[in-house]
């Protein structure tokens, strides 16, 4: 073997580990560490396992916006309009976070049914909606795009916790 | 209020001339190079400057119609206010779709004119086939803003007030990171126009390598800055304390940063080996193609996120189909041209050269995996799969394990030697760091309770690398033949561009500390705060004395105010924008060597505020760091040997016969 060949075999030889590994590394990561966009009704419906990192998205239905004694601990459940789940959060919650408007949960849904989130993202102001939340709610069949922003699903239970 | 009326037709009139000149550029002087027609060959040069001059004109208006608000421009009703700031005015030029393609289309056309200007010492008809490539990618460019994105349209009637521009745009950090990383998105096309001309010609001489390799430095410098400059930005303005969050819109400039780390190391091999030049063209082309498919990430809609403003679904198809019209073209045109690339110098696989080899497959293989991350998900959604979303643990298990060997690779490879080396020799050299780096990393496992492991290792990874530089340069100034005095002298003598390198690699150990210590030893305070409590934090103690509204040039602002203990007050805000209506939190932050501590103020619940204290360790280090890396990369600019109009001082080596 030249010393030309050589070098080309090291190069292939290197080029494919690298690869290889990459591959491996890409493939593990991509079976376990996806997260998954899911609606509330896909929540119900599916019942990710509690392992699975998750994203919810959807409204934040109106008066049930719950915060634990110190104040560190959110409650509230998010909803399609067709089905809701019952989110906690500790932390600071976004500028933007509101009832009756969209948001996004990240975080492992726990087996009793309600999820746990480790990040929870609102929108960055007040016409824009996550789209996520828009195609969860297309998918609920109870709202359409243009349609007016579906309002409090529950009017009149307005909580004392909040504003 | 009112406008004057016919400077942005003049503006509209300018772009549309400009694209008629790239339209020329872009034909004229490749066909006379063909020929060789020498007239034609040397439109290109004219075109060149010609095409800036009035991309620059059509700039300016766009910039008198922001500064002087004139709402009757579409552009500016949709994005400005009169009330803003006039630096707000300014910069919100490009924090829109329209205007930011408006800066793209300068900064395209200004590398061009200095190709033109600078680029005297290249062979005539080559840099008039560069310049026609760079005309046809300012085609496609200028034709996306004429027939999609036209910042100059009108609206009739004029409304009285603008939009106003979205606040977290509003900050310095933002006026001006676009620009820098623009700059080296697109000075990269540089080097694509390079490899595609050389390609045209049929041959890579080493001095191609040498005319290539400052274009690819400036923009790499330039792309770090902005890079540095946007995760700075992320920091203190998004108010969680984080710095890098792999969002799509960040990987789309670390894609070609990373594509562009590795043409800049290859090219070194080309010019000094006169090797590797069949896949330093390839990298040129996937660099560029990178930069392209950011901007189509980022400017279709495609992704949300406060930098995604466009969301027509022709705009994204036109970057699309744009897109695969250059690469498609530069690969077809690699598969004829490539073959007929002759190797030259030979090396061993234990080598410098053997060491970027290694640094561009490792590099080639991290951009890949960031590319499947950030591509996978659309893919999925495309093909009607599951929603998903890649996030860091994706990352931190594939982009990291890649970083490790490259960071080895990177401390060892510039003290082998080129063509032959002897890496036990080498080895034996750094066994004093490696032990101290080891030692080091074990310390921080034992002193701090219940380290994480990641964190640990990028310790040693980064003391290694540090003190592989050190060793580095001591060797270069022989520190043990000559002493302090001697080998200090050595040291100002010392070629720029080895400097540079040492303050790149430097700089990059400073950064991979300051990731480690932050993301890892990070401490966190969050509850709700009343006024007089007191919270320890780091060895900080931060009472919270209350908040105030407090009025802003545009906004209102809820002031919090925080006595730190050996400090003074920290003042974090919640600021509230009318126009568009808008929060935003400003975090206080107490900068220092060793750390910050950053202080967010959040709303008012039950009897306090909810407040978020971290103490985040050297995390000024990571943008040190970065700014280092582009440092050292100007640096290495100011080299003689690289310097544009340098003359050529040596022919180039002979390629050895082979085999």
């Amino acid at each position: 073997m030249t010393p030309r060949k050589r070098r080309r075999l090291m190069i292939g030889i290197a080029g494919l580990a690298c690869l290889g590994a990459a591959a491996g590394l890409v493939l593990s990561s991509l079976g376990d560490q996806l997260v998954f966009f899911l609606s509330p009704t896909e929540i119900v419906e599916k019942a990710p396992p509690p392992t699975q990192r998750i994203r919810i998205g959807g409204l934040v239905e109106q008066g049930s916006v719950v915060r634990s004694d110190d104040g560190t601990t959110v409650a509230f459940n998010i909803t399609d309009l067709a089905t809701s789940v019952h989110v906690t959060y500790r932390g600071i919650l976004p500028a933007l976070f509101r009832e009756g408007q969209g948001v996004v949960a990240e975080g492992h849904r726990q087996p009793d049914g309600t999820v746990k989130a480790a990040e929870v993202l609102a929108k960055h102001d007040e016409t824009y909606m996550p789209k996520e939340v828009v195609e969860s709610l297309k998918a609920s069949g109870r709202w359409q795009e243009g349609d007016p922003l579906p309002s409090a699903p529950h009017p009149g239970t307005e909580a004392a916790v909040t504003r | 209020m009112s406008g004057s009326p016919g400077i942005a037709e003049f503006g509209h009139f300018a772009l549309i001339l400009a694209f008629c000149v790239a339209l020329v550029q872009g034909i004229v002087p490749l066909a006379g190079a063909a020929r060789g027609h020498v007239p034609s060959i040397r439109l290109g040069d004219h075109a060149a400057v010609l095409q800036f001059l009035l991309v620059a004109a059509a700039f300016a208006a766009l910039v008198h119609a922001y500064v002087t608000s004139d709402f009757s421009v579409l552009n500016v009703f949709e994005n400005s206010h009169s009330k803003k700031p006039m630096l707000y005015k300014v910069t919100g030029v490009w924090g829109n779709h329209e205007g930011s393609l408006l800066l793209w289309a300068l900064m395209l056309t200004m590398f061009g004119a200095m190709v033109a200007v600078f680029g005297r010492n290249l062979p005539e008809t080559f840099r008039a086939r560069v310049l026609s490539v760079q005309g046809l990618v300012g085609v496609g460019f200028i034709a996306f803003m004429l027939f999609t994105s036209n910042p100059f349209a009108r609206i009739d009637p004029a409304p009285l007030e603008g939009n106003g521009l979205n606040p977290i745009l509003q900050d310095p950090g933002l006026a001006f990171h676009p620009p820098f990383l623009y700059a080296g998105y697109v000075g990269i096309s540089i080097a694509f126009s390079f490899a595609v001309a050389a390609l045209i010609e049929g041959r890579v001489p080493p001095s191609w390598a040498r005319w290539v390799r400052p274009w690819t430095l400036a923009a790499w410098a330039m792309l770090t800055i902005g890079i540095t400059g946007g995760s700075y930005w992320a920091y203190y303005e998004l108010g969680w304390g984080g710095f890098w969050f792999w969002d799509p819109v960040e990987n789309a400039s670390l894609m070609p940063w990373l594509a562009a780390t590795a043409l800049l190391h290859s090219a070194i091999v080309v010019e000094k080996r006169d090797t590797l030049k069949s896949w330093t063209i390839l990298l040129a082309i996937i660099a560029f193609s990178l930069s392209l498919l950011g901007t189509f990430l980022v400017r279709s809609g495609v992704l949300t996120s406060v930098h995604a403003f466009a969301s027509d679904p022709t705009r994204g198809f036109f970057i699309l189909i744009f897109l695969l019209a250059v690469t498609g073209g530069a690969l077809a045109l690699y598969a004829v041209r490539a073959p007929a690339l002759k190797p030259g110098g030979m090396f061993q696989t234990v080598s410098r050269e053997g060491a970027l080899v290694l640094n561009n497959l490792l590099l080639a293989t991290a951009t890949a995996t960031v590319l499947l991350g950030t591509l996978y998900p659309l893919i999925l959604d495309a093909l009607g799969g599951a929603k998903v979303s890649v996030g860091p643990p994706y990352y931190n298990s594939t982009f990291m394990p890649l970083m490790v060997p490259l960071m080895v690779a990177l401390a060892i490879g510039p003290l082998l030697p080129w063509k032959r080396g002897d890496l036990l020799g080498v080895l034996g050299r750094l066994k004093f760091i490696a032990l101290a780096s080891a030692v080091g990393g074990l310390l921080v496992f034992w002193l701090t309770v219940d380290a994480p492991l990641l964190p640990v290792l990028a310790f040693i990874v980064a003391f290694f690398l540090a003190g592989s530089v050190v060793v580095e340069v001591l060797e270069r100034v022989q520190f043990r033949k000559r002493g302090v005095p001697g080998a200090l002298r050595r040291l100002v003598a010392l070629p720029r561009g080895a400097v540079g390198m040492s303050l790149a690699h430097m700089g990059l150990a400073v950064s991979i500390f300051g990731i480690a210590a932050a993301s890892g030893f990070a401490e966190e305070h969050l509850g709700i705060m009343k006024e007089g409590d007191t919270v320890e934090i780091a060895g900080w103690s931060l009472t919270f004395e209350g908040v105030e509204d407090v009025p802003g040039p545009n906004y209102t602002a809820t002031r919090g105010r925080f006595e730190v203990a050996g400090l003074g007050p920290m003042f974090p805000e919640t600021r509230r924008f009318e126009s568009p209506p808008m929060e935003t939190t400003e975090a206080a932050i107490h900068p220092t060597i060793l750390g910050d501590l950053y202080v967010v103020v959040g709303e008012k619940t039950g009897p306090g505020h909810a407040v978020r204290i971290y103490w985040k360790p050297f995390v000024m280090w990571i943008w040190a760091g970065g700014l280092m890396m582009a440092a050292g990369g100007f640096f290495s600019l100011s080299d003689r040997r690289l310097r544009v109009g340098a003359p050529v001082r040596r022919a180039a080596p002979r390629p050895q016969a082979a085999e």
